[in-house]
């Protein structure tokens, strides 16, 4: 079931399957970097926590390392959820 | 890849250029080979510049390496990482490219690094992959089959251990014997298409299928589950804020209560060596020099070491552990309300210590206008050469009393960097709104497993800051406290003038001219006096009310202690006026040259001492006029 990265719930995991331009915050190089840190189809991801008030930043691992990612930018990652 | 004319000759590189991601150790490394003492600390962009040492091997010659800042890829998104591929392609002006690339891994996590590695190979430039952190790969119970992979790379793949003396003895041992590749090109041409990162990551996922052993489950370690734990404890969404809060206050309480006894000690000390000098000496101008100007000036900052001191220590911990990055993700909705873009944090937080690597450090930001708004709140942040006025004033005026677990004066200085701070993301938000409006801007900022501090790393950076306090105490501001006796003392009064002989120098004129200037924030003229060596350096201000006050002082001055002898002459408001004065101070020359660097421009140093200025007024006039009205 494909689901966005910004909609997986805390601890919950996953695999990316595409990233792509879901809005108009990111530009194509904000989207090639996401790429570079990992976010790349096949790799797995999992949501660890939430910032203050449950929103935004997100704490994702991708693989083995873990990233602080805003709300705009989860909602460009499509996840396989398991 | 093209060029294989150019072939190198066997031999020995004379330069390699450590590569890698962000926070992979290269930082640890190059100190490791050159004996340098670089900056190296638990998080991304640390290093935003490119430095060179020289290794010695183990046969006797040498080789130069050139220490890189981190990158995610070859496609550089920020001015940090720009440098790191001019270098990597020789496009940088006036100088050689790297005879070879040393590409530096976290071999904990390689499923990452890899893809940089493949990167670099691609530029067929002679390389060779230093595997880091050897050791925790090893804890963890990853097993590593190096030479498999150096096959599957082709290319020498070595074990090193930064944080271990010995820790870099394969990677010397490679250099000594490397016989290079006969068709390593020694011109790295731009690959006519960026690498698709997906293709990359199919390649490294079939070279970890081939070379690493890992443990049953990913994250299923003794070691990965603690660092999940406390993830869950320290990015909590009510926790978290909570346990920052508590740490900032531990902070800046150990600051007033642990330093007591040293800086007791240190002021001992000082009296006890004007005492001497006083004795020893017939009076005249040179026993005045010494004990006013020297001693009573230079040495009434010289107490304030450990205080700044025991506030290095835990921002050396706080760096070292891994938390920065995590206070930067708890206040990521705060800076991006006022439009700072997420990657302000850590620039900012090293304006703790000084606005000039806080600038410098903004380098790792990639949009222009979010740089330059960083850039103009950084000396908003209460650096650490304010410390010895606050801690002056405070010493002076405020009691030292128990307000529930607290103490009163850890509490008001505390409130002094809130100030700093709060005043920042007004000052960033009106920029944002008025002036550098631009798009969004990503967070993307990685979170770095926890570490125990090393205990090498603390000692070292203590003893780095003390020298760098050592050295300005003895160099700039002793040269300005005698500069300042000198103002201070002459013209000597003519004779048969009243009162102390330091109203008819050149310091008191100037005092008593700016006075007016000054006067609705409260300010005497010995204040005005402090307020223009302060320029040059913020302590000096400390240092010149010392020699000021010596020369003040009835009778032939014996340097008495500085902060009973303010506490006598100033009101509260004066005092809480200045400590005002000084969250804004504009007085700051290096910074205000570093940013004249980083922005090549003369508009924004401008701007930014103007705007400064003109808080710094206002805030202090607000707080004369409010403390007065309420009897203060």
């Amino acid at each position: 079931m494909d689901i966005l990265l910004a909609d997986l719930p805390d601890g919950a995991q996953g695999t990316v399957t595409r990233v792509w331009a879901n809005g108009p915050a990111l530009d194509a190089g904000h989207l090639r970097r996401l790429g570079e840190l990992g976010f790349l189809p096949g790799e797995p991801v999992q949501v660890l926590r939430r910032g203050p008030g449950g929103r935004e930043p997100l704490a994702v691992r991708v693989g083995d390392t873990l990233f602080a990612l805003r709300l705009a930018e989860a909602q460009c990652v499509s996840v396989d959820a398991a | 890849m093209a060029a294989p004319a150019l072939a190198l000759p066997a031999g020995l590189p004379r330069s390699v250029a450590l590569v890698g991601n962000p926070n992979c150790g290269k930082t640890a490394l190059f100190n490791l080979l050159t004996g340098a003492r670089q900056k190296v600390a638990n998080y991304a962009g640390v290093t935003v510049e490119r430095k060179i040492g020289v290794a010695r091997l183990p046969d006797g010659r040498s080789v130069a390496v050139i220490d890189l800042p981190g990158t995610y890829s070859l496609q550089p998104a920020t001015p940090d990482e720009q440098v790191t591929l001019e270098v990597v392609e020789g496009r940088r002006a006036g100088e050689d490219v790297p005879d070879a690339l040393v590409v530096v891994v976290d071999a904990t996590n390689l499923r990452m690094n890899l893809r940089l590695v493949l990167e670099c190979r691609a530029l067929g430039r002679p390389m060779l992959v230093a595997l880091n952190m050897a050791d925790v790969a090893r804890r963890c119970g990853l097993q590593i089959d190096t030479a498999r992979l150096a096959a599957e790379l082709g290319c020498p793949v070595v074990e090193t251990v930064a944080v271990q003396a010995d820790g870099h003895a394969a990677l010397l041992q490679q250099l000594a014997h490397w016989t290079w590749p006969a068709a390593a090109s020694t011109v790295t041409l731009p690959p006519a298409t960026p690498p698709d990162a997906a293709a990359l990551q199919r390649e490294v996922r079939r070279l970890l299928a081939a070379c690493v052993t890992a443990p049953a489950a990913a994250g299923s370690g003794a070691a990965q589950r603690l660092q999940l734990q406390l993830d869950a404890w320290v990015l909590h969404p009510a926790w978290g804020p909570l346990i920052l809060a508590a740490l900032l206050f531990i902070v800046f309480q150990a600051v007033f209560s642990w330093a007591n006894a040293p800086m007791e000690w240190i002021k001992a000390g000082m009296a006890a060596a004007g005492d001497a000098v006083s004795a020893a000496m017939a009076p005249g101008p040179l026993r005045s020099l010494l004990v006013d100007g020297a001693i009573a000036g230079a040495g009434s900052v010289l107490v304030f070491l450990p205080q700044i001191l025991i506030l290095f220590f835990f921002i050396l911990v706080l760096e070292d552990s891994g938390y920065l990055p995590r206070a930067a993700f708890l206040l990521d909705t705060l800076m991006g309300k006022v439009g700072l873009s997420g990657r302000a944090f850590i620039p900012l937080l090293s304006s703790f210590a000084c606005a000039v690597p806080g600038v410098m450090a903004t380098r790792t930001i990639a949009q222009w206008r979010d740089r330059i708004t960083t850039i103009m709140v950084a000396p908003l942040m209460t650096c650490s050469a304010r410390l010895p006025v606050y801690a002056l004033l405070i010493g002076a005026f405020i009691p030292d009393r128990a307000v529930g677990p607290f103490n009163l004066r850890g509490l008001v200085l505390f409130g002094l960097y809130v100030a700093g701070v709060a005043s920042a993301c007004g000052v960033a938000w009106l920029f944002k709104r008025l002036w550098l409006k631009n798009g969004y801007q990503p967070l993307m900022l990685e979170l770095p497993p926890y570490r125990w501090p090393a205990v090498r790393t603390l000692a070292l950076g203590l003893w780095e800051r003390m020298q760098i306090f050592l050295r300005r105490v003895g160099t700039i501001i002793f040269a300005l406290m005698v500069v300042l006796w000198f103002l201070s003392s002459y013209p000597t009064p003519p004779a048969g003038a009243t009162g102390p002989a330091i109203a008819h120098s050149l310091a008191g004129q100037l005092g008593h001219a700016l006075q007016p200037l000054f006067a609705p924030l409260g300010f005497n003229w010995q204040i005005c006096i402090a307020l223009v060596p302060g320029l040059a350096a913020r302590e000096v201000a400390v240092g010149a009310l010392g020699t000021v006050y010596a020369l003040s002082a009835a009778g032939d001055g014996v340097a008495e202690q500085l902060a009973p002898m303010i506490a006598q002459g100033w009101s509260l408001a004066t005092a809480l006026s200045l400590l005002a004065w000084y969250v804004f101070a504009p007085q700051c020359i290096s910074t205000l040259a570093a940013v004249r660097r980083e922005t090549n421009s003369w508009r924004y140093p401008v701007a930014m001492a103007a705007y400064q200025f003109a808080l710094a007024y206002l805030a202090a006039f607000a707080t004369y006029r409010a403390a007065s009205l309420l009897g203060a």
